[in-house]
């Protein structure tokens, strides 16, 4: 394009005044270029600064995160003494109490109450419970020592992870340098480490940070979409059928297309004041739950899906329909038995899409009460249950540092999760998509 | 006793059953009438009505007796009270019934354990399970009843396919209004309580009304005239959030789909391209989490360097996340439109000698105007709607400033902070949730509308 600028654009010869018009031009040229240039320069600017975005997204989260996959234990010798454990009901024991006293013998030179209790708050209080549990699985172990490894408390935890600082004025840190000395002791002696922390992928959520995870908010998370996926896919493969092949085009139709496309567009917390009106109030579901969640988020992501299907249905090109017609199948066989099956890989990609979309739904779920602090893993649709991005948003409401990493590497799971989805989705586009 | 879940089985085995039942009749009618091409449709289809005539009755029977089987069981338990708490006032029969039925399902029970109670709750409990087994006995019997109707019909004239047609037409249809019934729902719903709350409250106050504490009305008593429910410092609150988040987006999110689309090669495309999806596809929560764990830091610390006061919930920090949220958003709507204006418009302008840059802003920006506007309008109705980012890194405090480093509210936080926790459906605090909810639908949709012709007007224009 160059070439054609540098031509006199007018016809006029150059002579007109001391300078020649190709002299105006060329300036004037230079000076576009440099705009040309500046532009390109913004555009690429903007790129970057989209992708350093997302970068610094992306390590802050990793970079607080990835410590919560390794949780601090500490090593414990318990004597399981027959006195203390009743051996036919192994259950009712005092457990806490045993716990109490092997870290007695670990330390016998504490003595007042005050520092008894400092140095009992370096275990957290899921050390009784998986006493317990490895008593009652093998009730053989009354009458002899047993080596456990338990989890220490947030507060120690965090020690090990260098969040912590050892330099800060003792009245500024969560730890006494009593307990730091303790602490010290058991590394010393090789009875503190760090472990891959698999509470944290087996368990519900809990108040002691040291004692959560996520199973709970993933089961939740996985019956809640379960309910969208067998509602929503059907109904909207259905909506979009009918919308692109029968519908006649009317008002009425034209009123069901403003609709859905409004609705795709519609804040999703709304959808959450209609879960919570309608399915709530007045059909009295109960609150909290994986089913009510499911319907919600199906309503919310019933436009996507129609929207995702219509487009995969508009791209079946005429001659497959003229075609099944014309060998005298009705316009109903013709939709299921040529349209459908050529269509249906473009539909489950807009699904999958919809599906990631209400797996990192938030909103509507804190308006049906998915906020409530759940400790038990949901085994159904009726449980109460967390979801994961819920989770997500209680613990970062949480004041405790080691809450901060759990936060975070949730959502790194979280992120996992929907990057697989949204690669299923691409990978099936690429290899289905047919070009006619 | 069955459970809904084992019912719904049974009845999918019968509709299968029925299915080969209805298949076989007609080919046995077809052989006696003289071959399989003596039937009017297919064999399937005559299989398939059988199946659809045991179905779908009794599971609309089973969908009836879901939804009134707790009212109805709770009235003949209500029924068959002692006389003495039977004629309880209203609130406290209401009480009791519940805790009888908590008790019956094992929950919590609000107060203490009586016998009567007990006696309620296990009679409770006797006429659930007698409902279930009448319910289960009748939606099969109304199943079976359904297949031999049918089976009697099936004769090789009997138009299988035309029916069985109609009914999945019917299907269809009914599935593509459950949009139009979510809007009814939705407007509904949220217009309900918003008139219980104009009750209280007038909609001038609201509308107007400068002052937003909805927490102090509950607890001196007073009903909102006060003027505690000024929804004036929310939304403006809003404004500036959605402002700050628009003007990290539009340039940004314009100028990358410009770039992209005109500028980049393949390969940068092919890069930058999905790097954007992911950034649309990361959940808000997570954006949430950024902005109070990073973002509003590190502008807070960046303003005590230059010695100003930055509140930790800055309006700044929320709407800086929110915007970068929405570029994705607004650069694919731009490509999409910017891709729509034809070749021509473009070799037109590079013929008489524009440069690149001047082809984009002198011919595709008015060319794609109107597509671009209808892009924005649906990313600040997007904004306006945005709810995680707020409620985590805004503030609950209704402030009515323009300074973007306070701390504001907007009206998603505030529908938030007033519905978690506990709801009362009789006090304005919980009511205003909706009346705020009804603003929230009325503007989205004003947005949406006005947006989406624009945006198809402009499609049709370049087809």
């Amino acid at each position: 394009m160059s070439s054609v600028a540098k031509k006199p654009s007018t016809g006029a010869s150059g002579g007109s005044g001391r300078e020649r018009a190709i002299d105006i031009v060329n300036r004037r040229l230079a000076k576009r270029y440099r705009v040309e240039k500046r532009f390109r320069f913004y555009g690429l600017c903007s790129i970057i600064a989209s992708v350093v975005f997302l970068a610094v997204l992306l390590t802050s989260i990793v970079g607080n995160g990835y410590t919560a996959f390794f949780q601090t234990y500490i090593k414990l010798d318990v004597a399981l003494d027959a006195t203390m454990l009743d051996r036919a009901d192994p259950g009712g024991s005092d457990y806490q109490g045993i716990i109490k006293k092997s870290i007695n013998k670990l330390y016998p030179e504490v003595e007042d109450r005050r520092s008894k209790r400092e140095l009992y708050a370096l275990f957290s209080s899921g050390a009784a419970f998986q006493l317990r549990n490895t008593v009652m699985e093998n009730p053989d172990l009354i009458g002899t020592t047993v080596t456990l490894w338990v989890p220490a408390d947030d507060d120690v935890d965090m020690l090990m992870k260098g969040h912590i600082k050892r330099d800060v004025p003792e009245s500024g840190r969560r730890l006494s340098d009593k307990q730091l000395g303790w602490i010290d002791r058991l590394a010393v002696e090789d009875r503190i480490e760090k472990r891959f922390n698999v509470t944290f992928f087996t368990a519900g959520d809990s108040r002691e940070p040291e004692l959560s995870g996520i199973w709970g908010a993933v089961k939740g998370s996985f019956f809640t979409l379960l309910i969208t996926l067998v509602l929503s896919f059907p109904i909207g493969l259905a909506a979009a059928v009918y919308l692109e092949e029968f519908a006649p085009k009317n008002l009425a139709t034209d009123f069901i297309e403003v609709n859905i496309n409004n609705l795709a567009a519609v804040p999703s917390i709304v959808f959450g004041l209609l879960g919570l009106a309608v399915f709530l109030n007045f059909f009295g579901m109960p609150r909290s739950t994986p089913l009510v969640g499911g319907l919600v988020l199906t309503l919310m992501t019933l436009p996507t899906i129609i929207i995702a299907s219509r487009a995969a249905l508009k791209a079946v090109p005429p001659s497959i329909r003229e075609a099944a017609l014309g060998v005298g199948s009705s316009k109903m066989q013709m939709v299921s038995s040529h349209v459908l099956p050529l269509a249906l890989p473009g539909m489950l990609t807009g699904t999958i899409i919809g599906m990631a979309q209400a797996l990192g739904e938030t909103a509507p779920l804190l308006m049906i009460g998915m906020v409530a602090f759940i400790v038990d893993v949901p085994g159904g649709f009726t449980d109460p249950a967390a979801v994961m991005p819920v989770q997500i948003y209680l613990w970062a409401d949480s004041p405790e540092r080691a809450f901060l990493e759990r936060t975070s590497a949730a959502i790194m799971v979280l992120l996992a999760f929907l990057i697989l989805m949204n690669a299923t989705a691409v990978v099936m586009r690429k290899r289905f998509e047919k070009r006619w | 006793m069955m459970s809904p879940l084992a019912l719904l089985l049974a009845l999918l085995l019968l509709s299968a059953a029925g299915y080969f039942i209805g298949r076989r009749k007609a080919l046995y009618a077809a052989d006696k009438a003289g071959g399989p091409n003596m039937l009017h449709s297919r064999p399937n289809y005559y299989g398939v009505l059988t199946a659809l005539w045991c179905c779908l009755p009794a599971f609309f029977l089973f969908i009836l007796w879901l939804a009134f089987e707790q009212s109805i069981i709770t009235s003949l338990m209500v029924a068959d009270l002692p006389p003495g708490l039977r004629n309880l006032p209203q609130e406290r029969l209401s009480l009791f019934v519940n805790d009888a039925r908590n008790l019956a399902s094992g929950n919590i029970v609000s107060g203490e354990i009586t016998a009567e109670m007990r006696a309620a709750a296990a009679h409770y409990v006797n006429l659930q399970g007698i409902g279930k087994m009448i319910a289960g006995v009748t939606v099969l019997v109304v199943a079976i009843a359904g297949m031999l109707f049918v089976h009697r019909h099936i004769t090789p004239e009997l138009r299988a396919r035309n029916q069985v047609e109609r009914a999945i037409m019917a299907l269809l249809i009914f599935c593509s209004t459950i949009a139009i019934f979510t809007t009814i729902g939705i407007v509904l719903s949220v217009l309900y309580e918003a008139v219980r709350f104009f009750q209280q409250v007038p909609v001038t106050d609201f509308l107007f009304g400068l002052k937003w504490s909805p927490q102090m009305a509950i607890r001196e008593e007073q009903v909102g005239s006060s003027g505690a429910f000024g929804a004036i410092p929310v939304f403006a609150g809003t404004m500036l959030i959605s402002g700050i988040a628009m003007m990290v987006a539009v340039p940004i999110g314009l100028m990358s789909a410009i770039f992209l689309s005109e500028y980049a090669n393949k390969q940068v495309r092919a890069v930058a391209k999905p790097l954007l999806e992911i950034l649309a596809g990361v959940p808000t929560v997570v954006y949430g989490f950024f902005a109070a764990l990073v973002v509003a830091p590190v502008i807070r610390a960046g303003g005590s360097q230059l010695g100003i006061d930055v509140s930790s919930e800055s309006a700044l920090a929320a709407g800086l996340v929110m915007g970068i949220m929405i570029i994705p958003f607004v650069s694919s709507l731009s490509d999409d439109v910017i891709n729509a204006v034809p070749q021509s418009l473009r070799d037109g302008a590079y013929s008489v000698g524009a440069t690149r840059s001047e082809t984009i802003k002198h011919v595709l920006i008015p060319a794609a105007l109107p597509g671009i506007v209808g892009g924005i309008l649906l990313a600040v109705s997007r904004a306006i709607g945005e709810t995680m980012i707020v409620v985590m890194a805004a503030g609950l405090s209704a402030n009515l400033t323009a300074n973007p480093l306070q701390a504001v509210t907007t009206v998603t936080v505030q529908i938030v902070t007033l519905l978690v926790g506990d709801q009362e459906f009789d006090s304005p605090k919980t009511l205003a949730a909706f009346a705020l909810g009804l603003v929230l639908f009325v503007v989205t949709l004003f947005l949406n509308i006005i947006a989406l012709t624009v945006v198809r007007k402009y499609r049709e224009r370049y087809e």
